[in-house]
């Protein structure tokens, strides 16, 4: 093996806050050697970020590093935690870069882009003027940004995430930098942009000679792109080696348990015979994009024309892509927006109901959402949360039963029914989507939307959740409209799949035949870059 | 953007419509009229007075007739000042106020931001408190607390300025006025840079900045700087707008002959055609400068474009 660059040694590193002193990372050594790339893993919380920020010394105020961090990539090895400021603004931008995992807000709103890059430019090398211009030129184009010599004069708002994410690549990569340090770099990302910036990532590796420190927690990516991981649990390191060895055979306790997270098993299908339960023919759904006096309105198409249909105790996945629709879609189907087209639900036909006549439906139809922070009022008691939809729905249920009917809710969630006295913000996120679960559940409804219900989880939460997704299913025979972007999770939990992309389905089938043989080139495309292709059945 | 500044012209005509209704009905509901004094005018020429004015015909008349001229671009003349039109003496006063307002402005600038900008660097440091309970004052002691303050310990106790009047706007008699005047707006800029500069010293492209090898000083001044400065200059306009309506008040403590203090005396005086004059002046400044406040911020902010 090549020499090491980096050495983390026996690195601390505590936190003052009000309360006391908090340790983010403790007794953690790594060594990421030249020109490979080392995944520090670890789901949030575990220290990652902390301590490669620590290497760039960019820790907040509040913070005290404790250990060694060396160098070797300088003239002589020196210990990162006690070099001058200026020596370390010298290894910051040009040794040493970063990227990071908000490509939104990472790039400074007001300059232009060609200004943003040629300042790393002149601040590092000779280069300058017109000089530093055609650098940043090129480098805009080895990241693959089209028209780069007009992107020079774009600001940031005009371009997307996935091309944000490729300027900081470029201006990171601008002085050649011996380590990149990658925070999470594609997790804000859709799937098939995260797969554009990692083989991005790997050809300028190979290109440039640099190693890599990549922070994730996505072990999908860390199989495929990593030499050697280092998995991190509540600030220290618990395993470490090979990516091959390591998943093959992984030593400790907590990294099985990252790597059987990865859901598995696969729905079993309803009989033939089965009654729909939903049906929608021609759906579609479309917004005002602007108003204007004395002319018509232009619309905006989210939904263009969609067909389904889903059968009782069934699971239909909507997978997509940010801005495919798949959520307006979902919202669609229980009336939550205008659309156009029909809708049956049961015997029912819901197009054309109106907001009253909707009502008695809908403790038939419920809804999980993705953000398990935002989607509870903070102002009430997980109890009064979950009661709130029996009020409505059977208001002559007395306090008594209604509390009763929480408990079992509750209990159906896996939680303890002590805790229906407690406030949100007291659950972590898991438990805060157990909570939205029982709310929807208490109404004991037939239907269930669920919008990305396990995305804002660690993959070790995620796993837990849809087993009891699984087992309520089958329980109370529910049906789930089930929405994602993560195959993963979709193939393990429907009976088929619909793929959406701008509005339109580009590919719907039964789950198993849909992974198996994808027909759509973007649906192959979608599989390829979340890493399905290499699993076996 | 020529567009978008078309379409803002044209949104203030019914804010003024407004404005200028309000304050003719209310000045009228108010009890009195110009020429009531201290000496009871003789009946029948109080009545020549009033007819000589159109004071005697019905209010909605009187407002059809005032709109109607003000649609010539006349103001009417003013009942008190006998020999000059509304026009002639706003004119007069009005770059009198406008010294006094830029100075104001620009001094609020000049000291507000800076002051801001050290309170964020050293947060919750000796000075970070100074500055801000300063500040604090600063925002709570109104200015007809502090210029009547300031003009005694300058004025009177120390015989250092002036404590009144304009005398062609020379210096020391500037000093004063524009002291009073910008001081609240100095402390709430000063409060409100320190505030937006700590939040864009925590924000993600501040890190790129230092994650890059620039020196902190290169991160605050090339970075950090405009974005921070953004709030403010939204707030330029109601604090120009703060400034007219204090100028009122200093223009009076200090004798300055400026707008604000014909407005006041005219209100005193139930000089109808002089307040509605100088309400009518005022808001369409403050109309326009607000317009240029919101221009100044789009070029500041390539993510603001106004293209409707």
């Amino acid at each position: 093996m090549s020499q090491p660059l980096l050495e983390i040694d026996r690195l601390r590193v505590d936190f003052d806050l009000p309360g006391g002193t908090v340790t983010a990372v403790k007794d953690l050594s790594f060594t990421v050697h030249a020109g490979e790339t080392l995944a520090l893993v670890g789901e949030s919380g575990s220290g990652k970020s902390v301590s490669s920020t620590a290497a760039m010394r960019l820790l907040p105020e509040l913070a005290r590093p404790d250990g060694a961090i060396r160098w070797h990539g300088g003239q002589q090895p020196e210990d990162l935690l006690l070099v001058g400021a200026k020596r370390m603004r010298q290894i910051r931008g040009n040794e040493i870069s970063m990227i990071f995992q908000e490509p939104m807000t990472s790039l400074n709103p007001l300059h232009r882009i060609g200004r943003q890059i040629v300042e790393v430019l002149t601040k590092h090398t000779a280069l300058r003027g017109s000089a530093a211009r055609e650098r940043a030129c090129s480098l805009l184009e080895q990241v693959g940004i089209p028209d780069p010599e007009r992107r020079l004069g774009s600001y940031p708002h005009e371009l997307s995430g996935g091309q944000r994410q490729r300027v900081m690549i470029a201006m990171a990569l601008a002085c050649e930098p011996k380590l990149l340090i990658a925070d999470e770099p594609t997790t804000a990302l859709d799937v098939t942009v995260q797969a554009q910036i990692l083989s991005l990532l790997k050809d300028l590796q190979q290109r440039y000679g640099m190693a890599i420190l990549f922070i994730t927690h996505d072990l999908g990516i860390v199989r495929h792109f990593a030499d050697r991981v280092c998995v991190m649990q509540q600030g220290e390191r618990v395993e470490s080696g090979p990516t091959a060895e390591l998943f093959a055979d992984p030593q400790h306790a907590y990294t099985r348990m990252l790597i059987d997270a990865e859901p598995r098993g696969r729905k079993a299908p309803v009989p033939d015979q089965t009654p729909l339960l939903l049906e929608a023919h021609d759906l579609r759904v479309r917004f005002p994009m602007k108003k204007r006096l004395f002319r018509p309105a232009d619309y905006f198409e989210a939904v263009r024309g969609i067909d389904l249909s889903v059968k009782r105790g069934q699971t239909l996945g909507i997978v997509g892509e940010s801005g495919s629709g798949k959520s307006t879609l979902g919202r669609a189907l229980l009336r939550l927006l205008e659309s156009r087209g029909d809708i049956r639900f049961d015997d029912t036909a819901l197009d054309g109901l109106d907001t009253a006549a909707m009502r008695p439906l809908r403790s038939r139809m419920q809804v999980v959402f993705q953000d398990p922070f935002g989607s509870l009022s903070p102002r009430m008691t997980v109890g009064e949360i979950i009661g709130e939809g029996l009020r409505v729905h059977a208001p002559l249920l007395g306090r008594r039963e209604r509390d009763a009917r929480v408990q079992e809710a509750l209990a159906d969630v896996a939680l303890d029914p002590a805790m229906r006295h407690r406030y949100p913000h007291e659950f972590s996120g898991g438990q805060r989507q157990r909570i939205a679960i029982a709310r929807a559940l208490v109404l004991k409804p037939e239907l269930l939307l669920l919008d990305e219900p396990t995305s804002a989880l660690d993959r070790s939460v995620q796993a837990t959740v849809i087993e009891l997704l699984r087992d309520l299913q089958h329980k109370h025979d529910l049906t789930y409209l089930f929405i994602s972007h993560d195959l993963a999770v979709v193939r393990a939990l429907a009976d088929s799949v619909l793929v959406m992309k701008d509005g339109e389905v580009v590919e719907q089938g039964d789950t198993e035949a849909l992974f198996s043989q994808p027909r759509h080139t973007y649906t192959q495309e979608l599989m390829r870059a979340a890493f399905l292709d290499h699993q076996a059945a | 953007m020529l567009r978008y500044t078309l379409k803002r012209l044209l949104q203030a005509i019914p804010t003024l419509l407004i404005v200028i209704t309000l304050s003719f009905f209310l000045m009228h509901l108010a009890p009195g009229g110009p020429f009531d004094g201290e000496r009871q005018l003789p009946p029948e020429i109080e009545a020549n007075l009033m007819a000589n004015y159109h004071l005697d015909e019905p209010v909605w008349k009187q407002y059809l007739n005032y709109m109607g001229n003000l649609l010539q671009g006349d103001l009417g003349p003013s009942f008190k000042y006998k020999d000059f039109s509304v026009t002639e003496l706003v004119a007069q006063g009005f770059p009198v106020s406008l010294e006094l307002g830029i100075w104001a402005v620009g001094l609020a600038l000049l000291i507000g931001l800076p002051l801001g900008v050290i309170a964020a660097l050293r947060r919750n440091s000796t000075i970070d408190y100074l500055v801000m309970g300063t500040a604090l004052a600063g925002v709570a002691i109104p200015n007809f607390v502090i210029a009547p303050l300031l003009a005694l310990v300058f004025g009177v106790f120390l015989g250092w300025l002036p404590v009144g009047g304009w005398n062609e706007g020379a210096w020391p008699n500037l000093v004063l006025p524009v002291v009073a005047l910008s001081i609240q707006q100095i402390a709430y800029i000063a409060r409100m840079m320190r505030a937006s500069m700590i939040e864009v010293l925590g924000s993600h492209f501040i890190r790129t900045a230092r994650a890059k090898g620039l020196a902190e000083t290169e991160v605050i001044w090339r970075h950090a700087m405009r974005p921070a400065m953004l709030p403010v200059v939204s707030y330029l306009g109601p604090a120009i707008a703060g400034i007219i309506t204090g100028s009122v008040v200093i223009e009076q403590i200090f004798g300055i002959p400026g707008i604000g203090r014909y407005f006041v005396q005219a209100a005193l005086n139930r000089d109808y055609t002089l307040v509605m004059g100088t309400v009518v002046f005022y808001g369409a400044l403050i109309v326009l400068l607000n317009l240029l406040v919101d221009l100044l911020y789009s070029a500041l902010d390539p993510q603001i474009r106004y293209d409707d």
